[in-house]
């Protein structure tokens, strides 16, 4: 039992009270502490990551003759035939008519949103009711056709810049018809935007909407172009 | 299907061997007794002597106080906001209900949020507000556990360490260094990291968008590894520029495993019984994997009312299905459900998805992951609370087999059974209580956004979160109110607090006891049958103790979805 006595740890100090000298180092602790991790260290960041990456530290913009046309990885908001359109976002903004109203205003990046419904929400069904209807006129589908679950789902963020391969291939055929090219070539432009698992097992495959929309418009212009 | 575990298994086999590395490096930096050249001026500017050692009261004392200043900071500067330098968006202050709040949230590593990060905060405050609190209350959590681990690892002595030494050893050797690497590889993934506050694009079809950028990677950094959770923008991690691509999402989802994982790893270092440490390990991820298995289950399942409108859930070669309500398409279905698992395991609270649109059984999981809290738990805290009830199985079965309960060679006696006691029962004291108190407050029915039982679960939920320190939300509650503001505040400082400090007197009370050498009738507690016991325990407390409030929430949702019951 006496060998027990032998302490393995022995400090400078011990000290008991818990009061005794706290003061200075508690005070100076948070504004230093704030200074380190608060300023310099986000600073820092900020300067390094602007030297090696500047394209995506401000936002992945796609900017064509000097004006920003939206950034590559957030969604935008496609209601035109001739471009793809990418699923519905619950995202709101203010009334432009009336400031003191919020209104549904899809794919608004300056404030995300989700439904925040639960599955046997009332609200929620109606609207997927709706988007099915909707999806199958819009796209010249049977109206027994079945519709991708993406397609009529809202997203967490609203602004989800993607969508199936499955519900991109079912609406070519209504982009092509509007853009007067024939099918087969849009399904060319899907293959081509679409990406696979990250590094090859990460994520799902999924179509880029406003990427392949910029696609099929570069292709447009330099079809005119030519002619 | 196979794509789906193959990920599955890849990250969680990545998760374990990060275990190692980082568990002999933190083990080193809670052991090692030479301070290095900025550490040393660090104790010169705070005016504290490193060779001090701490009785627990003081160090616990300590923490408390520099936690108490470090929030008023917070506190001040966003009452003060609009006065600040640097919004060219002009973001006015926050009233003083939400202030004390988002301070008491970030303060606690809860980082529930009442306000919507877009719109309320400018950049100055997402950094020297909400990133500072980020990192010094992880850096907090983890000094408390180093200080936990070495009370337990020591004998005969009233020292359990120096708090400012592990404070300021775990900022600069581990989270700096780890954030500001991480931060630049999710910038080099697409995350913005600007002092910019927007950008405008004009979109094809001629509208105007307006993106709001920021140091967004820097903040996304430490709250995966802080297991903090509070979300630079309103969607938090499912906003793309939280989370852009899912290499990002992995890397968040492995962050917020790092810490509390390398624990059982140090702890076990520490007390010279690596087994122990992997034993807890054990537990943890035998928890962990049966409450994925659930979520992927029934998420992959999809909603059931979906189908009869001719809606395809299904995953084929084209689509990967399930229930996409509130989800991401660049995550899909596996990667949202171990992120579901992970955020609340870990008690981050950061969300890739919405936990509200989650099926009923699905959004349980975080509900009940919360409620045991000890699932790999937060940075430092979760794994006190696992040696809470590592304690708590020892006595029970102690007292099962008439033996006097020991738990690492010492005695388990009456004074430390009351701390133990008194964190066990903090936590549930808390949810309940205040869950009870709201829904006898009449204008809780205005926050709802759900009718039924889901109206419930997300008053339920946000007590659990709070009181947890999580901060993920069924976000549909309008929890802006003087009422939600304050009593969500008050539950997040209840349940940092009052199952830290009594854990701390528990380490050190059991530092100042002397071993006793083993005996035939001790009970190893190193062994896959106490892992089990430990487990048996954690869901026997956790059932007893939540079930009725389960049952009126998502269990009866999920029976009512099968009917076809709608509100």
């Amino acid at each position: 039992m006496h060998k027990e006595r032998t302490i393995t740890h022995a400090p400078a100090s011990i000290s008991h009270s818990p009061f005794k000298g706290v003061t200075r180092p508690v005070l100076v602790s948070a504004v230093f502490f704030m200074l380190v991790t608060g300023l310099a260290y986000p600073l820092v960041t900020t300067g390094v990551a602007n030297i090696l990456f500047p394209d995506q530290a401000q936002g992945s913009l796609i900017v064509e003759n000097g004006q920003a046309i939206g950034s590559r990885v957030i969604g935008q908001y496609f209601t035109k035939p001739g471009y793809f359109h990418g699923r519905p976002s619950a995202t709101s903004g203010t009334d432009p008519n009336d400031p003191s109203k919020t209104v549904d205003q899809p794919y608004n990046a300056a404030a995300s949103g989700a439904s925040n419904q639960g599955v046997i929400s009332k609200k929620l069904l109606d609207a997927f009711a709706e988007r099915t209807k909707t999806y199958r006129e819009e796209n010249g589908l049977a109206a027994d056709a079945r519709v991708p679950v993406d397609a009529v789902t809202a997203s967490g963020s609203g602004l989800d810049p993607h969508i199936s391969v499955a519900n991109a291939r079912l609406q070519a055929a209504r982009v092509a018809k509007a853009r007067g090219l024939p099918e087969d070539k849009v399904l060319d432009f899907v293959d081509q935007n679409t990406s696979g698992p990250q590094l090859g097992v990460l994520g799902d495959q999924r179509v880029n909407v406003l990427e392949l929309n910029l696609a099929l418009d570069a292709a447009a212009q330099a079809h005119r172009a030519a002619q | 299907m196979v794509q789906d575990i193959t990920q599955f298994v890849l990250i969680l086999a990545v998760m374990t061997g990060l275990v190692v590395v980082l568990g002999k490096w933190m083990t080193h930096l809670f052991t090692s007794p030479t301070h290095n050249i900025i550490e040393r001026g660090t104790y010169g500017i705070l005016g504290v002597n490193p060779a001090e050692g701490m009785s627990w009261s003081r160090y616990g004392m300590v923490l408390l106080l520099s936690n108490a200043a470090m929030m008023l900071l917070g506190y001040l500067m966003l009452r003060l906001q609009e006065y600040l330098p640097g919004d060219p968006l002009a973001r006015g202050s926050q009233t003083p209900d939400l202030a004390f709040n988002t301070a008491a949230s970030f303060v606690t590593n809860t980082n529930w949020q009442s306000y919507s990060g877009e719109s309320s905060l400018s950049n100055f405050s997402q950094m020297a507000v909400i990133t500072f609190l980020m990192m010094v209350s992880a850096a907090t959590g983890v000094a408390a556990a180093g200080a936990f681990i070495r009370g337990l690892s020591r004998k005969n002595t009233a020292d359990i360490g120096n708090y400012w030494v592990d404070f300021t050893r775990v900022t600069y050797r581990v989270f700096l260094p780890i954030c500001f690497v991480m931060a630049l590889i999710y910038v080099w993934q697409g995350m913005p990291q600007t002092l910019n506050a927007d950008a405008i694009a004009a979109t094809l079809e001629g509208a105007k968008q307006q993106l709001i950028i920021g140091p967004v990677a820097s903040l996304e950094s430490i709250k995966h590894i802080g297991t903090n959770g509070g979300g630079f923008f309103a969607m938090n991690a499912a906003h793309p520029f939280e989370n852009p691509t899912p290499l990002t999402n992995t890397l968040h989802i492995l962050s917020m495993l790092l810490i509390p994982s390398a624990l059982t790893y140090v702890f076990g270092a520490m007390i010279l019984r690596r087994r122990q440490g992997w034993a807890f390990f054990g537990a943890f991820l035998v928890m962990f994997l049966g409450f994925l298995v659930l979520v992927y289950g029934t998420e992959q399942a999809g909603n059931p009312l979906l189908t009869p409108l001719g809606v395809d859930q299904t995953q084929t070669a084209l689509q990967a299905g399930g229930n996409m309500e509130g989800k991401e398409l660049r995550f899909g279905i596996a990667q949202t459900s171990l992120f579901v698992t992970t955020t609340t395991a870990a008690t981050t609270g950061s969300v890739d998805a919405m936990h509200s649109s989650l099926t009923p059984l699905g959004g349980l999981v975080p509900i009940a992951e919360m409620m045991l809290n000890n699932v790999f738990g937060g940075d430092g805290v979760g794994f006190i609370n696992l040696v809470t009830y590592a304690i708590l199985t020892v006595f029970l079965v102690g007292m099962m087999i008439g033996r006097t309960p020991e738990f690492l060679g010492k005695k388990v006696e009456a004074r430390e059974m009351k701390y133990v006691m008194l964190a066990v029962l903090a936590h549930p004291f808390s949810i309940l209580g205040f869950t009870a108190l709201a829904c006898l407050v009449p204008s809780t029915l205005e926050s709802l956004a759900n009718q039924g039982p889901h109206g419930f679960s997300e008053v339920l939920y946000a007590y659990t979160s709070g009181t947890a320190n999580n901060g993920s939300a069924f976000a549909g509650l309008n929890a802006n109110t003087t009422f939600f503001n304050t009593t969500i505040g008050l539950a997040m400082l209840i349940g940092r607090y009052l199952t830290l400090l009594p854990m701390l007197a528990v380490a050190g009370v059991l530092a100042a006891k002397k071993t006793i050498p083993e005996g035939p009738g001790t009970l190893s507690t190193a062994t896959p049958l106490f892992t089990g016991l430990l487990v048996f325990v954690i869901l026997v407390v956790g059932g007893l103790t939540f079930l009725p409030a389960l049952a009126l929430g998502p269990i009866v949702e999920h029976l009512m979805m099968l009917g076809g019951t709608t509100f």
